[in-house]
């Protein structure tokens, strides 16, 4: 049975909060009977927006991870009872179970249930359930992708197997997986926000060095091969932490540089020859 | 049901049920909209996207429409009583009571026909805010003026706040005074897709403005160009958002010293004989002596090698060399702006120089050869340029051809003379009686005020040297305000001077005409609740402002016309602008000839038959449908931007200038030589006539910036401060109001039950002030206090801190204008100075501030 799904690029993400806004203009003041109260006017994230910084200037960058409800397959709030999964993959919040339970909120691992006090219940993303039931809703999607300027964040329906392939040909993945609840929010370039990179200019002479190879290596393997740009600037991202050789080749002298990334990104600055 | 609408971020679906808007989307293309351009560059073919996109305020709309500060009916002060005590000491203080619209406009009525009696027409002052919401009939240039020049009214005239350094510098090196000093950019999306290979974007943000009202719409072009292998590198104080998501490099120059890094790439050209030698020999003006002053052999002896810039600028010159020869080995586009021209450093106080500094680079390397040109990728996209619809400075119903730019096209077509008639302008003219916004207060407070150059200088160059005085000679002094919007405290300059001058005793009479109850709105005596677009009819255009933006409706994708319907009846008792003017004309005895006994509807409908939309839609379809994408032009030749000086050619673009009255037999530039002028002939003859201004010489040079690191005052406040225009918000627009805005974490913070501003610092400067991530702290300088909450991180260098302008709500926690301000407004912070002596534009967009711990107190000042 086809499923919904969505898929995130953080690579296009830059914080325009379109579809946190988006989703308050469908759910402040507006109640979907069956499906949710209203939100409240402040304080809720059903679209929770992340942000990571990663190194220091002139070689930094920031990272955004837009977090909704991840609608999992194995959801500790259904497993409580105080939720339901559609048959197509939504995780909808038990509108009688879970009145008045304030506990609910605790129990999603990605923080994405918030309670409202004046409706008496836990509410979440619904990925706009009320709109993708409604025939008369032409853009056929939830409001946040509907919304997304850059398309990052997109929705699909999709049989099982359909998805698989996109998983692997896409390479998207899941935000913290060793949680084990099977998200059905898939996240591309996630290493921008889970992992670090380090970075640097080469100078020759004083004045930054284009061309130079430089190689990354770790326990003696070869992780990754750059020439610099006309900067003399190489970045290596993706990287666990660990201890890496950082091996620079360049107008024929030749430098190795020990590095350890350690939850953190690098910037060397200028190395010089 | 689904109704159409647009807004300053993008034209939209609006679903209503029950007489209430359920949401507002941004709006898709059907099947039977027509299909846009296409670009074939590179082996590749780039089509126009069949959807339109929105900007963050227009997706949190109905947050401002349904907020608990929108102002539902007519209020007076309570202790305001126009025929007896006025209390004049307590406007911002004292509270409000609910009157009725008959009452507010008896009152309103009879202090102007007082007034007029007493000093004339002049004694009303008047001015809009830079924007409001979107709409061509019920714009400030359409009704407000239409009923304004009809009542007469001294206009407060507002200064190029987003184009300064390009009006008041680079107007005086390449002319366009007709756009106040930035380029022309048609066609330049297809020029780019074909052979840019590099773009420097300098102090340049378009991720996220696009320009200027055209929300998310130019991020797939530089999808395309990043797809193209084209390299994109940034220059900016602050680490900005298009940096993050494109930058190869980011360059952070100390705020006000952007020009030490652009005589450092010309010297780089200049040394190492890289620039384009036969295009500035016949484009050029006055270049040989100022390369020499560039190499160091002017009066000041210095060369201004990469080595001084580092110093000047803090940017290391391995970096600015190896960018000054990447720069002229490639087809490399200067993104000066946001706009191809406008915004970010042209607003500082080195705007001036910063702006020349641009123009010389792009001249440099061939300005408008392919390939090369000042382009920001926000605009230039190949959309049908002959299509007529005008944009909201078009005069709309209003028709004033002083000030407005009706005179261009549209007021021929609108009126006929016959049967329905423009609303000319009387006061508001050259040999009027003018005030500038920026010096309200002055003007005010102190009765009397002399300056260089009314607002907008677009019809010459020379228009800048017109003296002008406070009050005009034979105009009668200001004696009532009639305030419409209320964002000055948050937008224009040291503004704690704008709150202090609502207690002087010469402005007898204030009327606040406002949607929210917000910035300076409770300093009024009798407040007017206007209502929203949503709540009135209007047409309007998806990112046509046009008058000195000509055909700006190529920053967005595709040409989308919007019928903006009455969705719902307005909020409470407020109506429309045109409404209250309606009311306000018959107390006046001028209703039918305001009227012409036609309402909005009525209006907007004679609107769109002046307009070229009868030829693809008659107005019966489009009154049904709600909107119209005109269809591509493919047989329209195209003309890329200054192509034609490049050639030599007579020029070709729809650009509504240089006039012929401005050029030699229609070819080169509007400046005296027709060249790009490195000496400027218009300053130069300033200064021979002995109006000599030490920040703007003749000469582009290095004019160290008045306030910033250099500085006397800097050392007293270390940190350079920059504030561009916001991020999320338009303008005020979107801000506070208890909008959905307030919960975006990059916008403000919840601290203790209070929404705060947000100044962003590095951490180098935030541990050395003992500042953590999220501390409540005061930002303060002489002109006073605001209190902020600290961001802590990498988006600035040490040394600079950054906050936008534009904040709506002004809570000062103390004395009106004395006290430290909670709402954010950081422009009571930044200089009143105007950019030089005779350049009366503001700088805005630097000043030097410190910053500590908050420590509660409400630090009142004189």
């Amino acid at each position: 049975m086809k499923q919904w799904y969505m898929v995130i690029d953080v690579r296009w993400c830059h914080d325009c909060n379109n579809c946190f806004m988006s989703c308050k203009d469908e759910h402040v003041d507006n109640e979907w009977p069956g499906y949710t109260a209203a939100q409240p006017r402040h304080g809720h994230r059903w679209m929770n927006i992340e942000r990571r910084e990663r190194g220091r200037y002139s070689r930094n960058d920031y990272t955004y991870l837009p977090m909704p409800c991840q609608h999992c397959e194995k959801c500790p709030v259904v497993d409580a009872g105080y939720a339901t999964r559609r048959e197509d993959g939504i995780v909808m919040i038990d509108l009688e179970a879970a009145k008045g339970k304030e506990d609910v909120v605790g129990m999603c691992p990605y923080g994405a249930v918030y309670y409202n006090e004046e409706a008496g219940i836990a509410q979440k993303c619904t990925m706009c359930a009320h709109l993708l039931d409604d025939p008369d809703w032409i853009p056929g999607i939830p409001r946040c992708a509907h919304s997304c300027p850059t398309k990052a964040l997109k929705a699909f329906h999709l049989e099982p197997e359909e998805m698989e392939v996109m998983i692997k040909t896409e390479g998207l993945e899941v935000y913290k997986p060793e949680l084990g609840t099977n998200p059905h929010v898939f996240y591309k370039n996630l290493h921008r926000f889970t992992k670090n990179f380090v970075a640097a200019g080469v100078l020759v002479d004083g004045d930054c060095y284009e061309d130079a190879s430089v190689t990354l290596t770790k326990d003696g393997e070869v992780v990754e091969i750059q020439k610099t740009n006309f900067f003399g600037d190489f970045k290596f991202d993706g990287l666990d932490d660990g201890k890496y050789v950082i091996q620079i080749d360049a107008a024929g002298k030749h430098k190795d540089i020990d590095v350890e990334i350690a939850g953190k990104s690098l910037n060397l600055d200028f190395i010089e020859f | 049901i689904r109704l159409t609408n647009s807004s300053t971020g993008g034209p939209v679906f609006v679903y209503v049920k029950d007489g209430k808007i359920v949401r507002i989307t941004p709006m898709d293309f059907d099947s039977t909209d027509p299909e846009g351009w296409k670009i074939e560059a590179r082996g590749r073919v780039f089509k126009a996207p069949r959807y339109t996109t929105i900007a963050p305020f227009t997706a949190g709309q109905k947050s401002m429409i349904y907020s608990d500060r929108r102002i539902l009916y007519p209020m007076k002060r309570v202790d305001f009583d126009p025929n007896g005590e006025r209390n004049i000491q307590n406007r911002g203080i004292s509270g409000y009571e609910r009157i009725s619209w008959d009452e507010a406009t008896d009152i309103v009525a009879s202090e102007i026909n007082r007034i007029k009696r007493e000093v004339g027409p002049g004694g009303i002052m008047s001015t809009p805010s830079s924007h409001h919401l979107w709409g061509n009939v019920g714009y400030r240039h359409s009704t407000y003026f239409r009923f304004m020049n009809l009542m007469g009214f001294t206009y407060a005239d507002h200064n190029p706040d987003s184009w300064e350094g390009w009006h008041w510098g680079g107007m005086h090196m390449w002319g366009f005074s007709w756009r106040l000093g930035c380029p022309e950019q048609y066609d330049l999306l297809e020029d780019g897709l074909k052979y840019a290979e590099m773009i420097v974007f300098w102090s340049s943000d378009p991720e996220v403005n696009s320009g200027i009202y055209a929300a998310y719409e130019s991020h797939i072009r530089r999808r395309w160009l990043d797809e193209l292998g084209v390299k994109m590198v940034f220059i900016d104080p602050f680490f900005n958002h298009s940096a993050n998501m494109w930058g190869m490099k980011w360059f952070s120059p100390k705020v006000g010293t952007d020009h030490a890094l652009s005589f450092a790439i010309a010297y780089t050209w200049l040394t190492e004989g890289t620039y384009d030698k036969e295009y500035v020999a016949t484009h050029a003006y006055g270049f040989e002596e100022w390369a020499d002053y560039v190499l160091g052999k002017g009066e000041d002896g210095i060369p201004k090698t990469c080595e001084w810039a580092e110093k000047e600028s803090g940017i290391p010159a391995c970096d600015i060399r190896a960018l000054a020869r990447e720069w002229a080995k490639k087809n490399t586009y200067l993104a000066a702006g946001g706009m191809g021209g406008w915004g970010g450093a042209c607003r500082a106080t080195h705007g001036i120089e910063w702006t020349r500094g641009m123009i010389a680079l792009a001249t440099m390397q061939g300005l408008g050869k392919p390939g090369s040109n000042i382009w920001s990728t926000t605009q230039g996209v190949p959309t049908d340029y002959e299509f007529y619809f005008p944009g909201y400075a078009e005069g709309g119903i209003s028709g004033d051809c002083a000030n407005s730019a009706a005179g261009f096209k549209f007021a021929w077509r609108m009126f006929d003379g016959k049967t329905t008639f423009p609303a000319p302008v009387k006061v508001n003219i050259e040999a009027g009686q003018h005030i500038p916004r920026l010096k309200i207060p002055e003007c005010i407070m102190n009765g009397k005020f002399e300056w260089y150059g009314k607002g907008f200088c677009g019809n010459a160059i020379e228009n800048q040297l017109h003296p002008y005085q406070y009050p005009a000679p034979g105009y009668g002094k200001i004696k009532m305000y009639w305030k419409y919007g209320g964002p000055h405290i948050g937008t224009m300059t040291a503004t704690n001077r704008y709150a202090k001058m609502y207690t002087s005793e010469s402005l007898e009479f204030v009327v606040s005409q406002s949607i929210w109850f917000e910035g300076e709105v409770p300093f009024a005596d009798i407040i007017l609740p206007a209502c929203t677009n949503y709540e009135r009819w209007d047409i309007s255009e998806f990112a046509n402002c046009s008058g000195y933006i000509p055909d700006n409706f190529q920053m967005a994708n595709n040409r989308v016309i919007s019928l903006q319907a009455k969705c719902i009846e307005p909020l409470g008792e407020s109506m429309s602008d045109y409404e209250i003017y309606a009311l306000m004309a018959k107390k006046l005895g001028i209703y039918d000839i305001f009227t012409e006994g036609k309402d909005e509807l009525d209006w907007v409908k004679q609107y769109y038959n002046a307009t070229d939309c009868p030829k693809l839609m008659d107005w019966e379809d489009f009154f049904k449908k709600g909107y119209l994408v005109v269809p591509d032009n493919p047989n329209r030749k195209k003309t890329p931007a200054l192509r034609w000086f490049a050639e030599d050619r007579v020029r070709d673009t729809p650009d509504w200038g240089p006039a012929p009255n401005q050029s030699v037999a229609l070819k080169g530039l509007q400046t005296t030589t027709g060249k790009v002028e490195f000496i400027s002939t218009s300053l130069k003859r300033f200064e021979e006539q002995g109006f000599v201004d030490e920040y703007r010489p003749a000469m582009h040079k290095y004019v160290p910036a008045w306030e910033s690191w250099h500085a006397e005052v800097a050392k007293k406040y270390p940190l350079g401060m920059l504030s561009p225009h916001p991020r999320f918000s338009m303008h005020t627009m979107g801000d506070a109001k208890d909008s959905f805005m307030n919960d975006i974490k990059d916008h403000r913070v919840l601290v203790d039950g209070w929404y705060y501003w947000i100044i962003r610092m590095n951490s180098v400067d935030a541990e050395a002030r003992g500042i953590k991530d999220g501390d409540l702290v005061r930002a303060y300088n002489d002109r006073g206090s605001v209190i902020l909450c600290a961001q802590v991180g990498e988006r600035v260098q040490p040394g600079t801190v950054h906050s936008y302008e534009s904040c709506a709500e002004y809570a000062p926690l103390g004395k009106p204008g004395c006290s430290a301000d909670r709402g954010g407004c950081v422009n009571i912070l930044t200089p009143d100075r105007y950019m030089s002596k005779y350049a009366c534009g503001m700088a805005p967009n630097s000043a030097q501030v410190e910053v500590e711990k908050w420590d509660g107190g409400i630090y009142e000042i004189y």
